[in-house]
């Protein structure tokens, strides 16, 4: 079990990570879901021992490990960036970790063909990695992880410079290939839906701390503030700030939306609700949802899908919308909420409800 | 498909080709013209043929100074791109460090090659220079204008001093180009200090050490100014490089012939090892 007991990070005046505490359990996937520049790579370089914290201590299966050098701790690493021995072959790149640490020849060929069929890469062992794509170039640096044996596994976006088709194939095998090590993974990704195909465990980061966490569903599910929701919702998610008032969700004194059972106990006052783009559309078949006069913005085509850009009341909201529609920009349309899957959440952020569970 | 030509494009590479044909091609020429006549002044000139470049290739004072040339190139390659690399590594990456290191190394490429000549020919006098009095009065006689050894020594010393700065900053641009990250994973896999210059920095510095290489021979093999303003070529003709013979019998003896063809096979010299150079080194780079 890898535990950060408050650690903390401050470079100069600036703090990279502020005091955190996390236990990560053998065998398990956690993902640090968050932004660009939220901390997750300063919390993954001091989880390896890049870093030294500024503050609090890191434990290994119940050992203060803080002062013990990054090689000697068993962990391994891949990045954003295909990092590789340019000069040597990709037989000699997948055996390095083995060679430093003085595996005998035999060993050291059986886990490297072991890594590399694994990986598909047994056509290219004797290639440069100059000489391979894109998807070729990381899956070797992710065979130099897998043949250490590591512990701790850190994936610090690693598919993010792939294109679309080697992200999605790569991403489902990810867990599969690791899944037998018995090691500790952390992923770090920008995208929410890379972590919740991922599944196991997401923690939510928003600059320099953690905002939640817990299993992957429940934290997309019931997001503890509006932070953490936010952080988990791409397209972004819609919020509009309301008053709750005789059953109904008000704005200016106009009742906009009925207040739903899962809501019935909140408090009557000023509070901010909250849902993800795919439940609002522009069909009413959805049980309890209700409609709304917005005006259209622009709207993109994104495949089979369409991001409908509108505004309603001074707010600017998103519609993810299954199908290709054709729609004018600054005309008066009819949405639909689902106000099944409404959040709420008090003026400090605090989530004050949540949809009850159901599809996502 | 068929290719639209628009015979106006040639109208704007015609500044540059212009260009060209006054700074290279018509100079080379001239010197073409040269090198197959003979004249003796008033414009008349009469044909020689290969005449000239026989006289030069038969000739040991041109085979002595080529071999004298390579000698030197060979010298300070070996001495410069080792220690630039070295330089470089060992430079600052963050910080005021920077900066400063970067003027420091930058101020000998900025002094013209004359005044480093007279710089270092001052130095080293026996009488009245701080090296070479210094080095008599602790017992190393020197006098670079009598012992040959001292010559050499004078003239690599200067051009170490003149010219290492470029390699050191070609190989530092190299070496900042390396994302953090293959340092990072170099460091988890417990990479020692020379497994990192060996496989990752060495590797990535590949290409801007080919050019500091081949502009350090190009350079070196043609070096006139430095000897020229310390040594003259001397003592004898220990220190007469293909450039000085050249200027002698051009400008001294005005044998226009012999130094004309000269020049060519200088210039075919330098390009045929350039290309050499080149072919060997980005050979791997092929799959």
């Amino acid at each position: 079990m890898l535990e950060l007991r408050h650690v903390e990070k401050i470079v100069g005046r600036d703090t990279h990570v502020h005091a955190t505490s996390l236990a990560l359990e053998r065998g398990s996937l956690n993902v640090l879901l968050g932004p660009t520049l939220s901390g997750k790579t300063s919390l993954m370089r001091l989880m390896a021992g890049l870093d030294t914290p500024t503050a609090g201590s890191v434990w290994f299966d119940g050992k203060d490990v803080t002062g013990v050098r990054v090689q000697d701790r068993g962990v391994a690493m891949v990045y954003q960036q295909f990092i590789n021995y340019p000069a040597l072959t990709v037989y000699e790149n997948i055996a390095s970790p083995m060679r430093i640490k003085g595996a005998d020849k035999a060993t050291i060929d059986r886990e490297v063909r072991k890594a590399a069929e694994l990986l598909k890469l047994t056509p290219y062992l004797d290639r440069t990695p100059l000489n391979l794509s894109g998807g070729q170039q990381q899956r070797t640096a992710l065979a130099r992880a897998i043949v250490k044996n590591a512990s701790l596994v850190l994936l610090d976006e690693p598919l993010a410079n792939l294109d679309y088709k080697l992200r999605e194939e790569l991403r489902l095998e990810l867990p599969k290939i690791f899944a037998a090590s018995g090691a500790i993974f952390v992923y770090a990704t920008t995208e929410p839906s890379e972590a919740l195909l991922l599944g196991g465990n997401t923690a939510t980061m928003s600059e320099g701390r953690i905002t939640q966490f817990g299993r992957t569903i429940d934290v997309y599910r019931r997001p503890n503030d509006l932070l953490t929701a936010r952080t988990f919702a791409d397209p972004p998610l819609n919020a509009m700030d309301v008053v709750k008032r005789n059953g109904q969700f008000t704005a200016g004194d106009r009742p906009l939306l009925a207040v739903p059972p899962h809501l019935s106990q909140l408090a009557d006052g000023p509070c901010t609700i909250a849902f993800h783009p795919h439940h609002l559309s522009l069909s009413s078949q959805a049980p309890g949802s209700a409609p709304l006069q917005a005006r259209t913005a622009i709207s993109e085509i994104a495949g089979s899908e369409s991001f409908v850009h509108i505004e309603f009341e001074g707010s600017r909201w998103v519609m993810l919308s299954p199908g290709i529609h054709d729609i004018e920009p600054d005309a008066l349309i009819t949405v639909h909420v689902d106000t099944r899957h409404l959040m709420a959440f008090g003026m400090d952020g605090r989530a004050l409800g949540a949809p009850v569970a159901m599809a996502a | 498909m068929d290719k639209t030509w628009n015979n106006k494009a040639w109208f704007m590479v015609l500044p540059v080709l212009l260009l060209v044909a006054f700074s290279a091609v018509i100079p080379l020429m001239t010197v073409v013209n040269y090198s197959v006549q003979d004249t003796f002044g008033n414009n008349q000139f009469f044909w020689a043929g290969t005449d000239w470049f026989t006289q030069v290739l038969d000739s040991a004072r041109f085979w002595d100074s080529l071999v004298r040339n390579l000698a030197f190139s060979a010298v300070i390659l070996a001495i410069q791109i080792p220690l630039g690399i070295f330089i470089a590594l060992n430079m600052p990456r963050h910080g005021l460090g920077v900066p400063v290191c970067l003027i420091f190394m930058a101020l000998p490429l900025l002094i013209p090659w004359n005044v480093v000549g007279t710089i270092w020919q001052l130095l080293c006098r026996a009488d009245i220079g701080l090296v070479g009095w210094g080095l008599t009065q602790l017992g190393f006689p020197f006098a670079y204008a009598a012992d040959p050894v001292d010559a050499w020594v004078t003239i690599v010393v200067m051009d170490v001093w003149h010219w290492t700065s470029l390699v050191v900053l070609l190989c530092y641009a190299g070496l900042v180009s390396i994302p953090e990250a293959y340092y990072q994973a170099a460091k988890i896999d417990g990479a020692s200090r020379l497994a990192v210059f060996r496989y990752i920095q060495l590797p990535k510095m590949k290409r801007v050490l080919l050019i500091a290489i081949l502009l350090r021979f190009m350079d070196s093999f043609m070096i006139y100014t430095e000897p020229f303003v310390v040594t003259g070529g001397g003592p004898g003709s220990s220190t007469t490089f293909l450039s000085i013979d050249l200027v002698k019998m051009a400008v001294g003896q005005f044998d226009l012939g012999p130094a004309a063809a000269m020049s060519i096979v200088y210039f075919l010299i330098v390009l045929l090892l350039s290309w050499i150079f080149y072919t060997v080194m980005t050979q791997g780079d092929q799959a």
